[in-house]
């Protein structure tokens, strides 16, 4: 029988879940790394039990630890006795080493970007955000960081190398958002291993065809009224999250800071489908597994109150692909609900029925596998969730 | 050997439980006594000091012998307390709330 792995991050550790295929009983293990923040924990897809974890601390900074056994033991990359001294005779120990590229060989990207002043600032280094394992070689991640750049790893997080040709985009222009200057999403198309989107907070979305030497923007048809002085600049939008269905890579489903947004051309063009959404802002969005049409979305009240319209908590689905959307609220609070669900935190499995999973600010996971006609919370009293990823075993 | 005492959390990434004792080799000064818990547990490189500049973090504190040598030079030789080993040198994580 199938099983589910759920990885959580939250702000005090990381969380695994375990279910067998009913997904009605579960095993919570935790907190791993305890103390610490978890960004996001990613399984492999070529390996189930290749697991990368983001551990952050405003204390000591950045730590990758790897698991190569489902989640039962971890080690930063690098750091066994045969693997600690380097040539030179000094300590590797390179896994949390994100040193951003200036060399000429790629052309000496862009050093600054904006400031919330409207400055210009150096590119500083300040956590992993969000980690994406190849879909076909377990011993490479892709790593989306703070301030927004995105690494890459082909040695399973021995050492990790910036794909500069990103910054060349204009990055000038690119800003803070409230969380800081992040690359949050890597959206990786299984048909067409040379292609790879990014989005940013403050940028916008970003695309390669070239296996990430060369970048475009690709942000045509957004519009930031109230965030831009040009509602439809080429960059400087803060999109949230970004989703596609890996049977139709062309179609891509956008949550921006306001607005849900979808690209019926990789990127070339984006069109709102908010419809009757209670709120367009938001932060995750998610695609179910075996429908390509069907769209879920947490409406927000608003970026300065991050929270649920009327404290209920509803997930909107869509089976249209946007513009008509229903809620979603057996089993979720409809009253006194003031949690926020960040935009690494929902996910779908690839079971069927489709398991829809989301963990909130309040220290919730809830989960349903119904396609999301119901829900029902794993755990209840987690630190803030920041993250939550499946595996279908 | 040069005692060290780790904050908690660098004990758990370092995989050890109590203090830290370490040979030194050369004047026994800050810089000396961080090159040499980071070739022991090189995990703990980039937690306390930058990667490339070695510039300490900001949250990060050096006390030895009821002082607070965050702020000195990493090159300036450490009291006699620490090189004897009669003292540890604390690395400890600074008080900044959460």
């Amino acid at each position: 029988m199938s099983s589910v792995r759920v990885l959580v991050g939250t702000r005090k550790g990381a969380f695994i879940l375990t279910s067998d295929g009913a997904r009605k009983r579960w095993d919570v293990q935790g907190p791993h790394f305890g103390g610490w923040e978890l960004y996001h924990l990613k399984g492999s897809p070529a390996d189930p039990n290749r697991l990368y974890a983001s551990q952050t601390s405003s204390w000591f900074g950045q730590v990758i630890q790897r698991s190569d056994d489902g989640g039962k033991t971890w080690s930063a990359p690098g750091t066994k006795p045969e693997d600690l001294m380097g040539s030179d005779g000094m300590p590797k120990g390179e896994s949390n080493m994100f040193l951003y590229d200036t060399s000429a060989e790629t052309g000496k990207p862009l050093t600054t970007h904006q400031h919330y002043d409207g400055s210009q600032r150096p590119w500083e280094f300040k956590r992993v955000w969000h980690l994406e394992p190849s879909l076909t070689d377990p011993d490479t991640v892709y790593a989306g960081v703070e301030d927004a750049a995105l690494f890459r790893s082909t040695d399973g997080g021995h050492t990790w190398h910036e794909l500069a040709g990103l910054r060349e985009v204009k990055g000038n222009l690119w800003q803070p958002g409230a969380g800081g200057m992040c690359l949050h999403t890597v959206v990786l198309d299984r048909t067409n291993p040379q292609r790879i989107y990014i989005a940013i907070s403050a940028a916008g979305a970003f695309r390669t065809d070239d296996g990430g030497k060369t970048w475009r923007a690709i942000n045509r048809g957004l519009k930031s009224q109230f965030e831009l002085p040009d509602p439809d600049a080429d960059v400087g939008h803060c999109v949230h999250n970004i989703t596609m269905h890996a049977s139709r890579p062309n179609v891509l489903f956008m949550q921006k800071h306001w607005d849900v947004l979808r690209s019926d051309d990789a990127g070339g063009s984006w069109h709102e489908i908010s419809g009757n959404l209670p709120s367009d802002f938001g932060f995750p969005i998610a695609v179910h597994a075996h429908e390509p049409n069907t769209v879920y979305v947490v409406p927000i009240k608003s970026d300065s109150e991050h929270y649920p319209p009327e404290g209920k908590l509803r997930v909107y689905r869509s089976r249209t692909g946007g513009n008509e959307w229903k809620a979603l609220t057996e089993g979720l609070p409809q009253e006194n609900c003031y949690v926020n669900i960040l935009r690494d935190a929902m996910t779908v499995d690839q079971l069927d029925p489709c398991g829809i999973y989301f963990g909130t600010t309040g220290g919730q996971v809830y989960g349903s596998i119904d396609d999301g006609d119901n829900w029902a919370p794993i755990v209840r009293d987690l630190p803030a969730v920041l993250s939550v990823e499946v595996q279908t075993l | 050997m040069i005692r060290i005492i780790l904050p908690q959390h660098l004990r758990t990434l370092a995989r050890v439980n109590g203090e830290v004792a370490l040979e030194v080799n050369g004047p026994v000064t800050q810089r000396a006594v961080l090159d040499a818990l980071e070739a022991h547990y090189p995990m703990l490189r980039g937690t306390i000091r930058d990667h490339v500049t070695h510039k300490r973090r900001a949250f990060v504190r050096f006390f030895a012998c009821e002082q607070d040598l965050s702020h000195e030079s990493p090159d300036m030789p450490l009291p006699d307390a620490i090189v004897t080993g009669s003292e540890p040198f604390l690395i400890v994580g600074a008080m900044a709330g959460g």
